[in-house]
């Protein structure tokens, strides 16, 4: 029995028939080669958000982010005319990782008029032009001017800064995210400003946790306890109330009875008394702008909208007004950084932090329990007991994603195979 | 006499300021590690009655420019919020189910 409407076909997932309802490999989540090409074709082609404008404040602010699955390590600057840029982080003298705070095996951020390589102390502007070669008249026909960083191609769409490390990306950002995430673009992102940022290093596949995130068939039996002792029922069923898919992007739109107007009986003492929870604080912040992109299956009692935008970007919009963001970097075929950010409008008083406060302590307390069954997938999955699993309807986007890596991958290994050819 | 670190209002709750008024959740969060479920539950049991009319207080000074026993006491009604999930929830120290998992908070307000 289905609460909600599903489309005509009867399930959301043979509305998408090139999905197919049989069962589904995950090869792809423990094959070491498997991940090799993963690499190439999809860190090294898609766009890929490396962080939010907040993370550049004035021009002359800088961060660097490491991306392991695409070899290399990413320099990103406001420059002095307030331009975002993006290059490799690498010096063009001798190759030497050009950026880093205490070890080149650490991300940092900060301010700078200009990058000095600690090896031989070339110096590079913000704009990535090179200023300075020490004892230029030693070498041999050089010309500063044609010794600037390597450029990475770098957008900016809703204030989220995206990198694609391809030569000549197929899609501007723009067109890549598609109509679907790119509605969200007048979302007001830019007035949630407050942020707590959380970071893991696991010991999965970075699908595999991805997985997790974008279905909640798990919530019930797995976390049994979002709800107080009597009313806790691991056979309790969830349905979510809308499932979208554009190109590789996909969305999962939940509906249902708001934490805030739950019967008390339902709630912990806590959770009362702070007026937050882990569907965020109850109070939620008045935003006098439309709240554009938001619930695009338009369903009644919208609760979040949960956005997969290929490859490892996760945006969860709260009804509450605030939003989550998760990215998921893998390391090796069975490792990966993961990064979350809750983001919140700016609390005015102390209630209000601790209300902000208490939802960042419960997204912490459930995402180790997801966090903590990730051993035990990956371990099972690389003990090839089973060699292919069967999917629900209600994890129509863990079907799609694993299908769409196949495809990126496929697609990229037969347009190299042309080039060669 | 010590001098008290919370406002005098809130003298019942200084046995637990030097153990819980910690300005950053690693701390925190590193305190409730090493902290038994019968300390965090007494802590908890004398707090919980106590916050409403502490968060009360605290909202009378400028979130960004609190006295020192003000932020300390917001600072306290922070670990009373950490401390209410191996309390309230999981009556043990960690979630449930956590296995080897961690999760580091590397940025906060």
């Amino acid at each position: 029995m289905t609460s909600f409407p599903r489309p005509a076909e009867g399930t959301w997932t043979e509305h998408y028939p090139d999905l197919g309802t049989g069962p589904v490999s995950f090869e792809d989540s423990i094959s070491p080669e498997f991940y090799e090409r993963e690499r190439d074709a999809i860190f090294r082609q898609a766009w890929l958000n490396v962080g939010r404008i907040d993370d550049l404040p004035r021009n002359g602010t800088w961060f660097t982010k490491d991306i392991v699955a695409a070899r290399t390590s990413v320099l990103v600057t406001r420059d002095l005319e307030g331009e975002v840029r993006a290059f490799h982080n690498v010096c063009r003298h001798r190759g030497n990782k050009l950026v880093w705070a205490t070890t080149p095996t650490q991300e940092a951020c900060g301010v700078a008029r200009q990058f000095a390589c600690k090896y031989h102390g070339w110096r590079y502007g913000l704009d990535g032009g090179c200023t300075y070669v020490h004892q230029e008249d030693e070498f041999f026909g050089i010309d500063k001017s044609e010794l600037g960083l390597a450029p990475v191609h770098c957008e900016v769409w809703a204030g989220f800064i995206f990198v694609n490390l391809a030569a000549t990306p197929r899609q501007r950002l723009r067109e890549y995210l598609g109509p679907m995430v790119g509605a969200l673009e007048e979302y007001p992102f830019d007035a949630m400003t407050e942020r707590y940022s959380f970071r893991a290093e696991n010991n999965s596949n970075w699908k595999v946790f991805i997985d997790a995130f974008q279905e909640y068939y798990h919530v019930p039996p797995l976390h049994t306890h979002q709800l107080g002792p009597s009313f806790r029922n691991p056979e309790a069923t969830f349905e979510a109330a809308h499932y979208q898919l554009d190109g590789p992007h996909r969305v999962v739109s939940t509906s249902g009875s708001h934490k805030h107007l739950f019967p008390e009986e339902h709630l912990y003492p806590s959770e009362m008394l702070l007026r937050s929870g882990n569907m965020g604080p109850w109070d939620a912040p008045v935003i006098d702008r439309p709240l554009a992109g938001v619930n695009p299956g338009e369903v009644k009692r919208w609760g979040i909208d949960n956005f997969q935008i290929f490859p490892n970007l996760e945006i969860l919009i709260y009804e509450r007004n605030w939003y989550l963001s998760y990215r998921f970097w893998p390391t090796s075929h069975n490792t990966h950084v993961f990064e979350a950010d809750l983001w919140f409008t700016p609390a005015t008083n102390a209630r209000e932090r601790l209300a902000r406060e208490y939802a960042a302590v419960t997204v912490k307390e459930y995402a180790l329990q997801d966090a903590g069954t990730l051993d035990g997938t990956q371990l099972g999955l690389e003990s090839r007991a089973f060699t292919s699993h069967p999917l629900n309807d209600q994890e129509i986007l863990v079907r799609h994603f694993h299908k769409t890596v196949a495809d990126w991958v496929g697609a990229h290994e037969r347009s190299a195979a042309e080039v060669g050819r | 006499m010590s001098a008290s670190l919370l406002p005098s209002q809130f003298a019942d709750l200084e046995p637990f300021a030097t153990t819980w008024c910690l300005a950053t959740e690693p701390e925190r969060w590193a305190r409730r590690l090493e902290t038994s479920l019968d300390d965090m539950q007494a802590f908890y049991d004398a707090c919980f009655p106590r916050a409403e009319d502490a968060i009360r207080h605290c909202d009378g000074f400028d979130l960004h420019d609190m006295p020192g026993d003000v932020e300390r006491l917001l600072q306290l009604l922070c670990s009373f919020a950490l401390v209410s999930y191996p309390i309230e929830v999981w009556r043990q120290t960690l979630p449930v189910d956590t296995g080897s998992a961690r999760l580091d908070r590397v940025r906060e307000p």
